[in-house]
């Protein structure tokens, strides 16, 4: 996958995901002319795109479209689930997501993302895993707000916490 | 500590307790009522873009005195990346944030350290500087005890890390693969994944680690480890094949279902595994029975299991299809694939019709039937209202493509071509209308017709090979000549009447195509005068709206007009009007049109009719200055100095100590051209080009060769064919017309059904036309469709094909001939000279290639030359140079005595090259041949008198007239009292050449007696070039920087090669055999060589590839020699 990107119908950009290097300028380019292309394009109609020498798979969910970038030779229903996929995994996250979750937690959105895809390519299929990871990594920061873990603390004590935190997690 | 310890044990259940579909999002949305969410609502309020960029500014600076306040805590740092984020992805610049988010990385504690990593994935790319600040953060974290840092930075890792510190990670990263987490394994594996992208050298050496992930306990880290087999097979599928096994065993169990239950999706199990398993196999079933044999059953189960109505089965179902389609084919899968491929087209949910006809051109070149089979579909797709699908649908039509139904299928590219504005779309299709065109043009008109419309459509974005190609297709034209003739007349009409239109822009492209075809072929037509056709252009000229470059066109077109026209009014207004164009270009066209118009003779011979296509002489050397030159010189006049050599030493005057031997370059050389041509590295621009091509190989879907594994004896499904083409009926199985007509209309109201009908009947006839030539009569045509189908318009550069097959039987004959050399007639002897010439040459080709693998060798002498010419006896039989004056040897040649002096200087051959031995003259007593030995130290020239008659020579005797450039020097023995009946003598010459030139002769005279009658005396001359006297100077490259240096005397040039040596290695032999240069070294794109003029004159060369460019540049202590050289190694790199 080249790269990802979340907008709303008023062509909003919520989410940006690139896995290929780009400059800003270019970035803001292909946003804004993919942007344009996907609004205009009818409920009825396929979601594929054919839009430079790539392949462009996107799918509206209420008022957020997710659109991808893949390669020809990529299998585009796939790209789909993936989509669907990581809407599924946002939705579990956030019991039953909608667009304000994702705008005002687009940083956790970004963490699901990570988790699911890496570097462009799907890294981990079960959904209980990829959650998985994202709790433990939420369950530190209650940790730390619950217990007020004191700043800097020495490093062996709280990593051992966690480590045995992450051991509960992952079993 | 154990306090903590305690507490949070206490405090788990708890934790657990909550279910994150509850707690994440109250745990998440508390804490953001902050000022994240006060920017957002702030911005959401506004209505104009303007207030937008106002607040954002805003929000920016006050951002940035945050940030770079000291008393900012980093997690109210953590807050302020948030923000940054987020006004970035607004499209605001917050480049200033950058260095905070690696600076939050480094020091924040766990969860600032998140959004630090989270920021800088988002920031920064793969090249961008600051990453290297990052990389001490990752090492440290990457060691760390505590699993979420280290899971953090190996999610950096995969995601951007800089090329050049790779290195430093590695071994961490290494280690990794054996940790007890599964996570961790698995984003190890990711990481080395990304640095097999990036840089595949570096992690060569742990493909055995990759094996071990591949048999990981884990599902999930297994999964990743195919991602990099995926790639790695991808580059080279020889070298996994032994793995086949292990991927067909994966995937049978993913099928059978014996993963845990996690792992599915949607009741499927395991999508993407299955997906990318299939990949896999396609990858290495290409091409491959054996290997294809043992996928069968489980792509057989597979088809058989996707049988669930969902999007995702459909994607593994495409997936599989396309593998068996792939791999070497076996008739059964195919069958139930074509099957597939029927659910997917006939799908009425449009992305699978989508995915149907993608599938369809991937196969449809193996089997046109199944596009038979989908016809009535595909016509309805061709006017489906998602232009999407109308462009896979010309996608799929373009590849069915042949002769008889090009036409309907241009006209639907064109009338998807005029709808269409975005340009990629048009370049894409534009040259696929332009190439079938080319290939499959029923006539003239249509093809120029059809070529008008892809100009004025595809315009000034289509690529610029279209025009370039049509008008050297017009220029040099196909077999015959008349109908060339009229397709340039039918050009030239369309073309003045195009021009006729009023107030019609066309793209420049255009008018620059028109111009040259006017310029070049107005002649042909009779109604206008090429005035006429002037004042047209002169039009065009007054034109404002046309750039500049096409008014140097239409003034080249007017300037090729004006000898042929009688009156000269307009041309002299064009002159007065642009000779004072501001335009410099226009100007200088101007000019040399005035002063050309004032010559009509030269003007006429500098501009013939018709004759585009014949080369030109240059004398780039400028040899005919020569003498000028000397005259100057000898009056005391400053030898010439190159520009670039000017400065270098204006640059030594100025400088004490001079780093840059070459000194600035004069020419487009650019960073390479500085170095001094001894001691360039390239190492990054080498690793650079590797990621390139790696990148190409992805880019594009790789079906040739398919057609040549699916051979005329794979599928055919069973489909009999009723059609003779000569009828103009639609050729299609008539059955499954019916059929689909039947479908169709059964589907329809039966209220509409008469006029349906007619519709339908319309499609039908669409498809006739459509579908004609793709029975399965014709199948096997189209089989061999890349290869067999002759173009219409076929260029004459294909002469080496047929060279090749001619040379096979020249080889079959001098065999045959061999084996009865009585009475070899006149002309098969001049037959097979000839065919033996050019055998030789395609040897050499041929030999040079083989050569190529072995890049020793490229430093010692041209061995393939030595090879080639040292064919013993044999060859002498015919031995004769066709290009010299050609006497026609008499039936009985003097072959034995030949044979016996070759033996006798077989010693002398074996030593050093020769060339073949050549007749120079003959009578009925005696023949007189000569071959070159090309000494070490001087060109030895051999002569060879053989006696034909059964009579005794007395007094033979040969004399080689003094030359001007030579020194000659005989060998002892030059005078013969007696020469035995049927024997043979030799004299030898060692030649030298005292000042260098090109080209020389050497003639001489032979006389001698025979028998008391009066004496005979025959005259001869062979020819010397250069090239006789070059040999390679064997020097090292330190040697060759200095020598380089000292001398003064250098010429540069750029030529151009022919497109089969368009490479380094390939120029670089071509060098090296025929001008016998000795390579010194060769570094990245850039060589050296050296050689020196007998007896001791040494010159070097410095040449670099660009592109399908060779910039030369010689050096030498004689001031001609480079001159000389560079003449004939553009013969060489021209001719060849």
């Amino acid at each position: 996958m080249q790269f990802m990107l979340l907008f709303s119908r008023q062509g909003k950009l919520r989410l940006q995901k690139w896995y290929v290097p780009l400059s800003d300028k270019e970035k803001k380019k292909i946003t804004r002319e993919l942007v344009q292309t996907v609004l205009a394009r009818k409920p009825k109609m396929c979601s594929f795109l054919e839009w430079r020498d790539l392949k462009i798979v996107y799918k509206r969910y209420a008022s957020l479209y997710f659109c991808c970038a893949i390669e020809d030779q990529d299998n585009e229903l796939i790209t789909l689930e993936i989509i669907h996929r990581y809407v599924e995994l946002l939705d579990k996250y956030f019991g039953s997501v909608c667009e304000l979750d994702i705008i005002f937690n687009f940083e956790k959105a970004y963490f699901i993302l990570d988790e699911f895809l890496l570097g462009g390519e799907v890294q981990e299929t079960s959904k209980k895993n990829v959650l998985k990871a994202i709790e433990q990594a939420d369950l530190l920061q209650e940790f730390q707000e619950v217990l007020g873990v004191p700043r800097n603390p020495s490093p062996d004590s709280l990593s051992h916490v966690m480590n045995i935190l992450m051991s509960q997690c992952t079993k | 500590m154990s306090d903590i310890v305690e507490k949070t044990l206490t405090a788990l259940p708890g934790l657990f307790l909550q279910t994150p579909g509850a707690g994440g999002p109250a745990a998440a949305r508390a804490p953001f009522s902050s000022r994240l969410g006060g920017l957002i609502r702030g911005i959401t309020a506004l209505t104009s873009k303007h207030e937008e960029e106002k607040l954002i500014q805003q929000e920016l600076s006050n951002l940035k005195a945050a940030v770079s306040a000291p008393t900012t805590t980093l997690k109210m740092m953590k807050e302020c990346m948030v923000r940054l984020i987020y006004c970035e992805m607004l499209g605001y610049d917050a480049s200033f944030g950058y260095i905070h988010a690696i600076k939050l990385a480094q020091q924040g504690n766990l969860l600032e350290k998140r959004v630090g990593y989270l920021a800088v994935s988002l920031f920064l790319h793969e090249s961008h500087e600051l990453l290297l600040l990052l990389v001490n953060t990752v090492v440290k974290d990457l060691q760390s005890t505590n699993l979420v840092e280290v899971c953090m930075a190996l999610t950096i890792v995969s995601q951007i890390f800089p090329q050049e510190m790779i290195p430093a990670v590695l071994p961490l990263i290494e280690d990794k693969l054996q940790h007890s987490k599964e996570i961790i394994r698995r984003k190890a594996v990711l990481a080395l994944y990304k640095f097999h992208l990036i840089a595949p050298n570096q992690v060569q050496h742990i493909h055995v680690k990759f094996r071990k992930a591949l048999c990981d306990r884990d599902v999930g880290v297994m999964a990743a480890s195919l991602h990099i087999y995926h790639r790695m097979i991808k580059e080279n599928s020889s070298g996994y094949k032994d793995l086949t096994g292990s991927f067909v065993t994966i995937l049978k169990q993913v099928v059978g279902g014996k993963l845990p239950v996690d792992f599915n999706y949607h009741s499927v199990p395991a999508p993407w595994l299955q997906i990318q398993l299939l990949r896999i196999l396609r990858l290495l079933g290409k091409d491959d029975q054996r290997t294809s044999e043992l996928m069968y059953d489980v792509l057989d189960e597979s088809l058989r299991r996707a049988e669930l109505n969902h999007n995702v089965t459909y994607a593994i179902l495409f997936e599989c299809v396309h593998t068996v389609y792939s791999i070497y084919p076996k008739s059964e899968l195919l069958e139930k694939a074509a099957k597939c491929i029927g659910k997917f087209v006939l799908s009425p949910k449009i992305n699978l019709k989508y995915l149907g006809l993608k599938a369809l051109t991937y196969v449809i070149q193996q089997d046109p039937t199944l596009a038979l089979q989908h016809q009535m579909t595909i016509i309805e797709c061709l006017d489906h209202p998602d232009p999407i699908i109308k462009r896979e649908t010309l996608e799929l039509l373009y590849r069915i493509t042949n002769a008889q139904n090009i036409t309907v299928i241009v006209q639907k590219m064109l009338e998807y071509l005029h709808q269409s504005k975005e340009e990629y779309i048009i370049v894409n299709l534009v040259g696929k209308i332009a190439e079938l065109a080319e290939k499959y043009a029923p006539d003239n008109a249509w093809f120029i017709q059809t070529m008008n419309a892809v100009f004025s459509v595809g315009g000034d974005v289509m690529h610029p090979d279209i025009p370039n190609n049509f008008l050297r297709l017009l220029a040099e034209g196909f077999d015959d000549e008349t109908e060339n003739q009229q397709l340039r007349l039918y050009a030239v009409q369309s073309y003045l009447t195009l021009l006729d239109v009023e107030n019609v822009f066309y793209p420049q492209r255009f008018l620059q195509v028109m111009s040259w075809v006017l310029g070049e072929y107005s002649y042909l037509i009779d109604k206008e005068t090429p005035e006429e056709v002037i004042t047209k252009l002169y039009k065009l000229l007054m034109n404002d709206s046309i750039s500049s470059e096409t008014k140097a066109w239409l003034i080249a077109a007017v300037t090729k007009l004006t000898p042929q026209a009688q009156s000269s009014n307009i041309v002299e207004r064009l002159i007065q009007e642009f000779t004072v164009s501001l335009d410099t270009c226009l100007r200088q066209h101007a000019f040399e049109l005035k002063h050309l118009h004032e010559n009509a003779e030269l003007m006429k011979s500098l501009l013939p009719v018709n004759k585009s296509c014949e080369d030109m002489v240059v004398d780039a050397s400028l040899s005919f200055l020569d003498s000028h030159v000397a005259e100057e010189l000898s009056q005391g006049a400053a030898p010439y100095k190159p520009h670039h050599q000017r400065q270098e030493e204006k640059l030594s005057q100025e400088k004490v100590l001079n780093f840059e031997p070459y000194g600035l370059s004069s020419s487009s050389s650019g960073f390479t051209g500085r170095q001094s041509p001894a001691g360039i590295s390239l190492g990054s621009d080498i690793s650079g080009n590797s990621a390139e091509t790696g990148l190409k190989e992805t880019s594009s879907l790789k079906l040739e060769g398919i057609q040549k594994l699916w051979g005329k004896e794979g599928y055919l499904p069973k489909k009999e064919s009723k059609t003779g083409e000569e009828t103009e009926a639609p050729p299609i199985p008539q059955e499954s017309v019916i059929e689909n007509v039947d479908q169709t209309i059964t589907k329809k109201d039966p209220s509409q059904l008469l006029t349906q009908s007619k519709e339908e009947k319309e499609k039908q006839l669409l498809a006739s036309s459509l579908f004609v030539g793709l029975g399965s009569e014709s199948t096997v045509n189209l089989l061999g469709k890349a290869d067999t189908t002759s173009h219409k318009f076929r260029r004459k550069s294909k002469v080496k094909e047929t060279k090749s097959g001619e040379t096979a039987i020249a080889h079959n004959m001098t065999r045959s001939s061999f084996s009865s050399p009585t009475n070899v007639t006149y002309e098969e002897d001049y037959y097979l000279d000839n065919l033996r010439d050019r055998r030789d040459k395609e040897l050499n080709d041929f030999t040079l290639s083989a050569e190529l693998l072995d890049s020793e060798s490229l430093t010692d002498l041209p061995l393939v030359e030595k090879l080639s010419n040292c064919r013993p006896s044999t060859p002498s039989l015919f031995a004769d140079d066709n290009m010299e004056v050609f006497h026609p040897p008499q039936s009985t040649t003097a072959s034995l005595a030949n044979e016996i002096s070759l033996a006798s200087l077989l010693e002398e051959t074996t030593e050093h090259m020769h060339s073949d031995l050549m007749e120079v003259c003959n009578n009925d007593t005696m023949s007189l041949s000569s071959y070159k030995i090309w000494k070490d130290d001087c060109l030895l020239m051999v002569w060879l008198v053989s006696n034909k008659s059964g009579l005794e020579l007395e007094g033979v005797n040969l004399e080689i007239a003094p030359a001007e450039n030579f020194k000659i020097t005989e060998q002892p023995g030059c005078c013969l009292p007696i020469t035995e009946a049927e024997n043979t003598k030799n004299f030898q010459y060692r030649v030298q050449m005292e000042k260098p030139f090109t080209e020389g002769t050497l003639s001489g005279f032979i006389n001698y007696q025979v028998m008391n009658t009066h004496a005979v005396q025959l005259e001869f001359s062979v020819n010397l070039s250069l090239l006789d006297f070059i040999r390679p100077l064997n020097i090292s490259t330190e040697d060759f920087g200095k020598l380089w240096l000292s001398f003064a005397n250098d010429v540069k040039q750029n030529v151009k090669m022919s497109e089969s040596q368009a490479a380094l290695p390939s120029a670089l032999k071509t060098l090296q055999q025929k001008l016998r240069l000795h390579v010194v070294d060769i570094i990245g794109s850039e060589g050296l060589l050296a050689c020196q003029l007998l007896p001791s004159i040494p010159c070097l060369l410095h040449f670099r590839v660009h592109g399908d460019v060779l910039v030369l540049w010689f050096r030498s202590s004689c001031s001609t020699l480079p001159d000389y050289l560079l003449y004939q190694c553009q013969k060489v790199m021209e001719g060849s």
